[in-house]
């Protein structure tokens, strides 16, 4: 090989490890939106779809199954509440419609809007624990030192594997982003 | 160091280049760039080696003495953050610069101006890395990154603006070793002399193609997740970020798909190294050369899919746990190929023990000891215990430290009449290894049975039971550290032109083309290319 023909293969040679090189950006940013997909279609790492009113219609309640669901609370940094469930745990039998209550309250001096993340674990119930009506579907805003009982709906999904007794779910409260 | 006086009659042009500082910012030489990758890195090496000594003289003994928590988790992630990306992978890129041209009969590498750039880039990523250490002593931050050097968010997102300084660095180192790597395949499938097939090409040459390949993929997912954690701390995203429907987990899946591969990108250069000191001091040809170069290819392979076990504990559901051991621990058998090809090269082989042969044997033992905890650790049941402990930090320093800098050592010490013209003394080479290695197994040994028993890493104080065990620790870290400053002599001195002069071939064993050049090798490699029958 003389040195221009091998100057013109190193150059085409680089073009292709340019495109492979591109190809992996491509594929990085990609694999933002298909992660959230594969946990919103499998479960994974406790995150729950939306709202259920669907499913809940044609389901009929399991009488005889007990399933324990439990609620834990997190306030995240900067976010000047205090928030906690009324209730630590509920007996449900899988299929029956639940509500299920926090209290938040603001102890800042001035109007603060949160928004509730939830997340349940095990990571494998979270696809069989489905929210009619829940305060994390909105952003809540709280006045003041206002106090404010924040309701959700629930039920378990008759389908929940056998050997899950119990679940948790647990909210952390953000202060809401612009 | 090569000399600017080798004058060929037909490559008078070139023999031209500037004095001083200016030869070294303007070389396009692939020795010249290889020289200062590997200086750089030993620089490296030391600045972070203090750094970790500064911890363990923390954990020296239970409760705070020396310095503020902050302080520690800056130095325990900026010591690996110069381990892996300023000492280990400029030491390959430098071997791979002096040596390919080398070995293949190239002229010179296929890109060299790239190549110089390439090289520049790494001297400011270092100081971005570390000069919030140096703002923070006139009030400005507060020091460097504080997060260990795997960034996780939420902390990352949070941590101040060392943290932003160590996104800016990885995305300078990142751009240098992506580069570095286009270079490297280029000049393996272009620039090899006539008759060199690939099958032909010296294990060095396949560990560093797979090398380059796997950085070619997976430092942009790097180079993607920082930037995201760029974004999300100044310009109102939320990839990481919980509270806008982000998922910090993401970011331990982006960081680790790059960052397991980073594991092998780092060894197989290594592994490339060895098989030529195995034969060389052996006086046996390299054993197995079909089936190491498959193992290499299985290796860099499976490294791109077995990411999850570096977080088996995040909580994912069990198929996926099941999934990420069978195929962590499914590396194992090409990894025990190359054992096997590594010990057979050696049996019945007329050995000697020369400073690069005990730093090879040595590192199979101590390397084998890694890869052996790197099983425990891949057991789903078993790194529920050990997650997060110093019996990781253990595990990853028999591969990274013996594995890695231990090969590199041998490497060093293999080519150094080679690249210098001089021989090492070897009495003090053999000093070197032995301190090395006893002072090794002494610090990282102990922490294995910290981490078993129940010590978590990357926290500054510990309960009483531990203080025996990090005594040992510590005390040893420091032979260690100290046992360096005889590399650094034997180095400095075969540069400065003291010592025997090295014979073309100083090793009788030795096989390969670079041995048929002088020592030190002319300032260009091969003006005219040998044929490989």
């Amino acid at each position: 090989m003389n040195a221009e023909d091998r100057a013109l293969a190193n150059r085409k040679l680089v073009k292709k490890l340019l495109w492979v090189i591109a190809g992996a950006i491509l594929f990085t940013i990609a694999l933002v939106p298909l992660y959230n997909v594969m946990c919103q279609v499998t479960g994974f790492n406790g995150k729950t779809g939306n709202s259920a009113e669907q499913a809940a219609k044609s389901m009929k309640v399991d009488n005889t199954r007990w399933v324990t669901v439990e609620f834990t609370s997190n306030v995240m940094p900067g976010l000047a509440w205090t928030f906690y469930p009324k209730q630590t745990s509920i007996r449900v039998h899988p299929g029956q419609i639940e509500l299920a209550t926090y209290v938040a309250k603001n102890i800042a001096n001035q109007e603060v809007i949160g928004q509730a993340i939830p997340s349940v674990s095990p990571g494998q119930a979270s696809l069989y624990f489905k929210k009619i009506e829940c305060f994390c579907f909105q952003r809540q805003t709280l006045k003041p030192g206002e106090s404010k009982e924040m309701p959700l709906t629930f039920f378990v999904s008759p389908d929940l594997p056998k050997q899950i007794e119990t679940i948790t779910l647990s909210y952390a409260f953000y202060s809401a982003v612009k | 160091m090569t000399t600017a006086t080798d004058v060929h009659a037909h490559d008078d042009h070139h023999e031209h280049h500037p004095a001083g500082i200016m030869r070294w910012l303007t070389t396009t030489n692939h020795k010249d760039i290889g020289t200062m990758y590997l200086t750089f890195s030993l620089i490296m090496f030391l600045v972070g080696g203090m750094m970790i000594l500064g911890v363990r003289a923390e954990l020296f003994k239970p409760g705070l003495q020396l310095m503020r928590p902050e302080f520690f988790n800056q130095l325990i992630g900026v010591h690996a953050l110069v381990m892996i990306f300023a000492a280990l992978m400029p030491a390959a890129t430098g071997f791979a610069n002096w040596l390919l041209p080398l070995q293949l009969g190239a002229p010179d590498m296929a890109l060299p101006r790239l190549n110089n750039w390439g090289f520049w880039l790494l001297p400011p990523a270092a100081i971005l890395l570390t000069l919030p250490f140096t703002l923070a002593l006139f009030g400005i931050g507060d020091g460097a990154v504080a997060t260990g050097w795997t960034l996780y968010a939420p902390l990352s997102v949070q941590g101040g603006l060392g943290v932003d300084f160590a996104i800016f660095s990885i995305h300078l180192l990142g751009i240098s070793s992506v580069l570095g790597s286009i270079n490297i395949i280029v000049t393996i499938f272009n620039m090899r002399a006539p008759g060199m097939t690939l099958m032909k090409m010296p294990l060095f040459a396949w560990g560093w193609l797979i090398t380059a390949f796997l950085l070619i993929a997976t430092i942009p997912v790097l180079a993607g997740a920082v930037t995201m954690l760029l974004t999300d701390r100044h310009f109102g995203t939320h990839f990481f970020d919980a509270a806008g429907g982000g998922d910090p987990i993401l970011f331990q899946h982006l960081f680790w798909f790059f960052g397991h591969p980073e594991v092998y990108i780092l060894l197989l250069p290594v592994w490339g190294f060895i098989p030529h000191i195995l034969s060389a001091f052996t006086r046996k040809p390299v054993y197995g050369y079909k089936a190491q170069v498959y193992s290499f290819w299985a290796i860099g392979i499976l490294s791109v899919v077995v990411w999850a076990h570096h977080f088996l504990t995040v909580g994912m559901p069990v198929p996926a746990l099941l999934y990420f051991m069978y195929s962590t621990m499914s590396i194992s058998l090409p990894l025990a190929v190359l054992f096997f090809c590594w010990i057979a090269n050696m049996w019945k082989g007329s050995m000697s023990f020369e400073t690069p042969m005990l730093f090879a044997t040595g590192w199979i033992i101590l390397f084998g000891i890694g890869g052996l905890t790197g099983l425990v650790l891949a057991d789903v049941a078993a790194d529920a215990q050990y997650h997060h402990s110093y019996f990781v930090v253990a595990h990853f320093h028999y591969t990274l430290f013996a594995g890695g800098i231990m090969g590199v050592m041998a490497g060093v010490y293999f080519w150094l009449p080679k690249m210098t013209g001089r021989m090492y003394n070897e009495k003090l080479g053999k000093l070197h290894f032995w301190l090395t290695a006893i002072a090794f197994n002494m610090t990282f040994i102990p922490q294995f049975f910290l981490g078993l028993a129940g010590m978590p890493r990357r926290i500054p104080d510990y309960a009483l039971q531990f203080a025996d065990f990090n005594m040992i620790s510590s005390i040893s870290a420091f032979v260690l550290g100290l046992s360096q400053l005889l590399f650094v002599y034997n180095i400095v001195s075969c540069v400065r032109g003291h010592g025997e002069k090295a014979a073309d071939k100083p090793w009788e064993g030795a096989e390969g083309l670079e041995w048929t050049l002088s020592s030190p090798p002319p300032y260009h490699s091969f003006t005219e290319q040998p044929v490989i029958k």
